[in-house]
């Protein structure tokens, strides 16, 4: 298989296609907007807290198929997790994607995320996958400055 | 030792005559590079171009053989780097048709030279109620400067439209044009859509009102013959690197007249006649805009890539490549979901486009693994993204070694893109 397909994997591809939570949610309490200016990529990110306990994420905006898909994955995964929770998933898949190609991938503790290592093998798109994780760090610690990842 | 720099005769230097990609490619080293498995198909030209073996080897020689400062040295070897340094001035001066060689100032590159006339003729010149023209195909660094300039000097920065072909409106142009406008700012060229825009005509038009006008040309002079005289314009500037040239170096033309009038720039070593604690004067044109050691290897490299452009020929680079985008266009045309951004009256060099299926991001992720290289973004021309009303482009750029059979894999690997994520 070449790499731009194992890139591609077919979970990309399909939430790439019809990305889940994808539009405004009403009503939200932390709302937070994530640049990549270099390519454009802009994504706004909703959340709905019940207390310490993440209700409900969605997003809006246009990315690459990377980014999009990294970001409606992201939104499948968070409902009933607590801020600190969400918060220590963003850094284990922060930490996977930064990691060395070879390195190997710890897929109990990431679950479907585990489908964005083989940006590993593409260091520029690193950006991409984590784009909306950042923005989503930014709205749970409460931080009113859209984020940028440059 | 014997060190003849000037005028030295090439023997990689191809003959004038028709063009052949074939022949031509063979003086490039890197177009022999594989990339991911695959033999490398460089269509990021508009970025930066290639280097010939002449001028790798002119910048080599350049340290092994006659490396010292200019303009100070008495010696031996600072006389030979002096004399390299001055024939590139010349050199570039009988490239873009300049009256005299004192009227190309070595700069970094385009945007600095776009910069310099900024600073030092807007400062000096432009006045509140006064307006700059730029257009709507703008590269950021021929946008960014004159916003900055507008802001310090309470001028008004006017924006000419551009219709759905990428085309200059122009009778906009001539309705934003009046005699407040100090100075009209265009591309020759637009990086993002090929657009070559009607300079002389822009040119006259803004004289008749008064105004100066500076023409972008990095996207130009490497693609088509150029002569500020013939352009009519005041001030044009280009970028080494996109003419096959090495990075860091660029140039400014300026009319002599005004470079004369214009106050430095940057200030320092090399630009001074005489310096005490109560008073400097300033060194004549063109010391006078260039502060401290200038970019030696850099100007060494661009007068071997001049060597090479004027042997080629541009007029035979612009026929071909003018063939080559024809080609290109229909071919691109086949590939399912893909449209074309812009059908300009008159093109060069660039093909921009968008598919149905895919991200630009995706498009050049998927083309890379062929060996294809291209841009994908906004190109530093975010209006014309806007205008066009997408987040980011693919874009295609050809330089004189490009052939049909990367025009082939270009298109073979579109078709990938669809198999992937249609």
């Amino acid at each position: 298989m070449s790499e731009a397909r194992a890139l591609y994997e077919q979970i990309i591809l399909e939430h790439n296609k019809s990305p889940r939570n994808f539009g405004p949610l009403d009503p939200y309490d932390r709302k937070m907007e994530g640049f990549n200016p270099l390519c454009g990529d802009h994504f706004t990110i909703y959340v709905r807290l019940k207390g310490d306990v993440v209700d409900a994420v969605s997003f809006s905006g246009a990315g690459c198929a990377i980014s999009k898909s990294s970001a409606s994955l992201m939104t499948t995964i968070l409902k009933g997790k607590t801020i600190a929770e969400a918060k220590a998933l963003f850094e284990r898949f922060h930490r996977m994607i930064t990691s060395d190609p070879d390195a190997p991938v710890d897929e109990a503790a990431l679950g479907k995320l585990r489908v964005f290592s083989g940006v590993r093998e593409f260091p520029i798109r690193i950006k991409c996958a984590t784009l909306a994780w950042h923005a989503l760090n930014a709205a749970l610690e409460g931080k009113d400055e859209p984020v940028s990842t440059e | 030792m014997a060190v003849h720099v000037a005028n030295e005769k090439r023997r990689d230097t191809p003959a004038a005559g028709p063009l052949d990609p074939a022949r031509l490619r063979a003086d490039f080293p890197i177009l022999a590079a594989t990339v991911r498995g695959n033999p490398l198909v460089y269509l990021d030209n508009a970025a930066t171009t290639q280097k010939p073996r002449a001028v790798i080897d002119a910048i080599a020689r350049y340290y092994t053989e006659y490396n010292a400062n200019v303009h100070r040295g008495v010696h031996y070897l600072s006389q030979i780097a002096t004399q390299a340094y001055d024939e590139a001035r010349r050199k570039a001066a009988a490239f873009l048709g300049a009256t005299v060689d004192c009227e190309v100032i070595f700069t970094r590159g385009a945007t600095e030279s776009i910069n310099l006339v900024a600073h030092s003729y807007g400062r000096q010149r432009v006045l509140p109620g006064d307006e700059i023209l730029i257009t709507g195909m703008e590269h950021h660094s021929n946008i960014v400067p004159w916003q900055i300039l507008c802001k310090e000097t309470g001028a008004t920065l006017r924006v000419v439209p551009v219709d759905d072909d990428g085309n200059l409106v122009m009778e906009e142009f001539d309705r934003l044009l009046n005699e407040h406008t100090r100075l009209v700012a265009v591309t020759h060229v637009s990086n993002a859509l090929g657009t070559v825009n009607p300079i002389r005509d822009i040119a006259a038009r803004a004289h008749a009102v008064g105004a100066a006008v500076l023409v972008d040309g990095a996207q130009s002079a490497p693609h088509m013959p150029v002569n500020v005289r013939e352009l009519g314009c005041d001030f044009f500037v280009c970028s080494g690197h996109k003419m096959y040239g090495p990075t860091g170096i660029g140039l400014l033309y300026g009319r002599a007249e005004l470079l004369d009038a214009m106050p430095p720039y940057q200030s320092g070593g090399d630009m001074i006649l005489s310096v005490t604690f109560e008073k400097t004067i300033y060194g004549r044109l063109p010391s006078k805009f260039e502060a401290g050691t200038p970019h030696i290897e850099g100007a060494v490299g661009l007068a071997a890539a001049l060597d090479y452009l004027n042997a080629v020929g541009l007029g035979a680079i612009a026929a071909y490549e003018r063939s080559l985008l024809r080609y290109a266009e229909s071919a691109l045309r086949v590939v399912p979901g893909l449209r074309l951004m812009g059908a300009p009256r008159k093109r060069a060099g660039v093909i921009a486009f968008t598919m149905d299926a895919a991200h630009p991001h995706d498009i050049s992720q998927v083309l890379d693994e062929a060996g294809v290289a291209i841009r994908a973004g906004h190109h530093c021309a975010q209006p014309v993204m806007q205008r066009f009303g997408v987040p980011a482009s693919a874009r295609a750029s050809f330089a004189l070694y490009n052939t049909r059979e990367d025009v082939d894999a270009l298109v073979q690997a579109l078709h990938e893109v669809n198999r992937i994520f249609a």
